[in-house]
């Protein structure tokens, strides 16, 4: 299922397709009028991708067949080994944790994952973490300071789950204590928004050295409908509020929330996968390099300055 | 997050806040008994009848906690600016301007030093009047200013939290308050500063998950709506009837997630008990430590 603006580069592809089986089948040469639609198709697929408003781009970065959590650790990384549950609660299938190998260097991951299917959606509960996810994802983070490997987050969440058990478990108090645990560490810490970075949910795996985000991805306060219910009463407004919080990778450079913008291919991580997946790497491998030689006070006073760094104020009138 | 509701739903209580205009009595909202407002006030803002605990205005707040002449203000110096220029119903600019006007603060905070019962402590105080306690790079900055000064100083650190949550007019930038608050609460922690947090109706969203909840003791005024996700949030995720009392202090103590639920007019005692307790083992000469504590 194409996204609403995608359609017409679905309904162009399409025609180039049956125009070549019509080649094919009647043996008739139409490569020059195949050539031009394609030219046509490249045209469309540019013109629409290099001028998505926000709230495309809040659909691409939420599309269906978009690279998750696991899609990264199992092909961006090599050899991912899962390690389950937070020794407390449970299992949360949201939060994906384990060991990992990113070209040859050992690393602790720590992923949200979102389903690849309904059947999947529903069990990884939508990407949304319960207060068990968060738990284990501070083991790990412990784990990591132990022994001396980097970690790596990947942020894919549309928020911390809003349930009545996550209440009870004292999902606020999680995700303040999994923000201190990051910002403890005494390793190198890289996070990747790498589709919805959904509000403190989001953050709580997000108090990284480096903090990159995919050029289709989004991070925000809160998401689009939310905040047009609260401020407009209307979830209908999404679009405009989507507007509003400027929450895109290009918006958030600009404030300073996030340090590198990693392009996506020209149509979306959705439509290129192993392309996507191989920039994240690349970018990755680069970052945790430039981290590796840091000592600890360093990379903790990093952290630091990161955030303490972080909002717009002036001099009171 | 949710603001707006939080105002609408408990629009009668707004009457406590000290600008609006005051009628010599009011009606209880908890118990409906008639009461003399003066005699609210004296009684710190709780009914005398049924000991509903009403939103405190910030200044009656600070009297009540600092000993008396020692608050020296920190806060006040700093405005927030429109990073996003955001425009709902009406611009932020101007939303702003109105607040800052009606409580003659520049944000919902304030912020100081003071004695408490005898102890130095660094004062933190929300403003729930001020567009709902919200947390934008104000409110985050004096709150990271005022645990920094406090490290410095070697005082105690002391929150009183009220809020609704992160202000989502400052978008991601008010996201990354929760981050920037919890960074710099790190610099008491490291110095061993005891850092009580007292939660109060309401305290949600980002606050909450963020600098309120990592006092080393944490307390809460009784009934207080404490919450990540807001009550109608959640009802709208679960579609069932919430739990009598889910989120309230009581509730959440019986959770094992608060240290104790502590009326107001015995809130500066217990406060300044803990502090002391918890400097006292700093005094002490120390003998070496055989194991490096993890701080």
């Amino acid at each position: 299922m194409p996204l609403p603006f995608e359609r017409p580069i679905e309904e162009l592809e399409v025609k180039i397709r049956d125009m070549q089986a019509y080649s094919a089948e009647q043996e008739i040469d139409l490569s020059e009028e195949v050539a031009a639609l394609q030219s046509r198709l490249d045209r469309l697929k540019k013109d629409t991708f290099e001028n998505l408003t926000r709230w495309q781009r809040v659909q691409v970065a939420r599309a269906p067949g978009r690279p998750t959590g696991l899609d990264y650790l199992t092909n961006a990384f090599d050899g991912f080994q899962e390690l389950h549950g937070d020794r407390t609660l449970g299992d949360d299938p949201a939060m994906v944790t384990g060991l990992a190998e990113l070209a040859g260097r050992q690393v602790v991951v720590v992923a949200q994952q979102k389903g690849r299917d309904t059947k999947e959606n529903i069990t990884r509960n939508f990407g949304m973490s319960h207060p068990s996810g968060y738990r284990k994802a501070m083991r790990m983070f412990d784990m990591a300071d132990k022994f001396r490997l980097p970690v790596v987050c990947l942020i894919d969440t549309p928020g911390a789950y809003p349930g009545l058990a996550a209440e009870e478990q004292g999902q606020a108090w999680v995700i303040a204590e999994s923000i201190r645990r990051m910002s403890r560490l005494q390793v190198p810490a890289i996070s990747v928004v790498i589709g919805e970075g959904g509000s403190g949910g989001a953050l709580a795996i997000g108090v990284a050295n480096r903090v990159l985000i995919l050029e289709n991805a989004i991070y925000s306060v809160i998401s689009p409908e939310s905040c047009a219910a609260i401020l407009w009463r209307d979830a209908g407004e999404a679009e405009r509020a989507a507007e509003a919080l400027r929450l895109t990778a290009r918006d958030l450079i600009e404030i300073d929330v996030v340090d590198r913008i990693i392009e996506e291919p020209l149509g979306g991580a959705h439509t290129s996968r192993a392309e996507a997946m191989a920039n994240v790497k690349r970018a990755l491998v680069e970052e945790l390099d430039g981290l590796i030689g840091l000592s600890t006070d360093e990379l903790i006073e990093g952290r630091y300055d990161r955030f303490r760094a972080l909002g717009r104020f002036s001099l009171a009138a | 997050m949710a603001l707006e509701r939080l105002f609408r739903r408990n629009r009668p209580t707004r009457k406590e806040d000290d600008n609006s205009p005051a009628g010599l009595w009011l009606k209880c909202d908890s118990c409906n008994a008639q009461i003399y407002r003066k005699d609210l006030v004296a009684n710190l803002h709780v009914c005398p009848e049924c000991g509903h605990h009403y939103r405190m205005p910030v200044d009656a707040r600070i009297a009540m906690l600092a000993d008396d002449g020692t608050f020296e203000q920190w806060s006040g110096g700093i405005q927030a600016d429109d990073p996003l220029e955001f425009v709902d119903t009406q611009p932020y600019v101007e939303r702003m301007e109105k607040n800052r006007q009606k409580h003659g603060r520049p944000d919902a905070i304030v912020t100081g030093g003071a004695q408490l019962g005898g102890e130095s402590v660094g004062l933190v105080v929300m403003d729930f009047f001020f567009l709902g306690g919200s947390m934008g790079s104000v409110v985050g900055e004096e709150i990271a200013r005022a645990a920094e000064r406090s490290a410095h100083e070697g005082r105690s650190l002391v929150a009183i939290t009220a809020s609704g949550g992160a202000r989502m007019q400052e978008g991601a930038l008010s996201l990354m308050q929760m981050a920037k608050t919890t960074v710099a609460l790190e610099r008491l922690a490291t110095k061993r500063l005891p850092y009580v947090s007292v939660l109060t109706d309401p305290t949600t969203g980002g606050v909450t998950a963020s600098f309120a909840t990592l006092g080393d003791v944490i307390f809460a005024e009784p009934k207080a709506l404490i919450s990540f996700a807001g009550p109608r949030v959640i009802q709208q995720t679960i579609k069932q009837d919430l739990p009598e009392g889910f989120q309230r202090s009581e509730f959440l103590l019986q959770k094992g997630m608060i240290d104790d639920v502590v009326e107001r007019k015995d809130l500066k005692l217990r406060v300044a008990t803990v502090v002391k307790a918890l400097t006292s083992g700093m005094r002490e000469p120390r003998r070496e430590a055989v194991h490096a504590a993890a701080v």
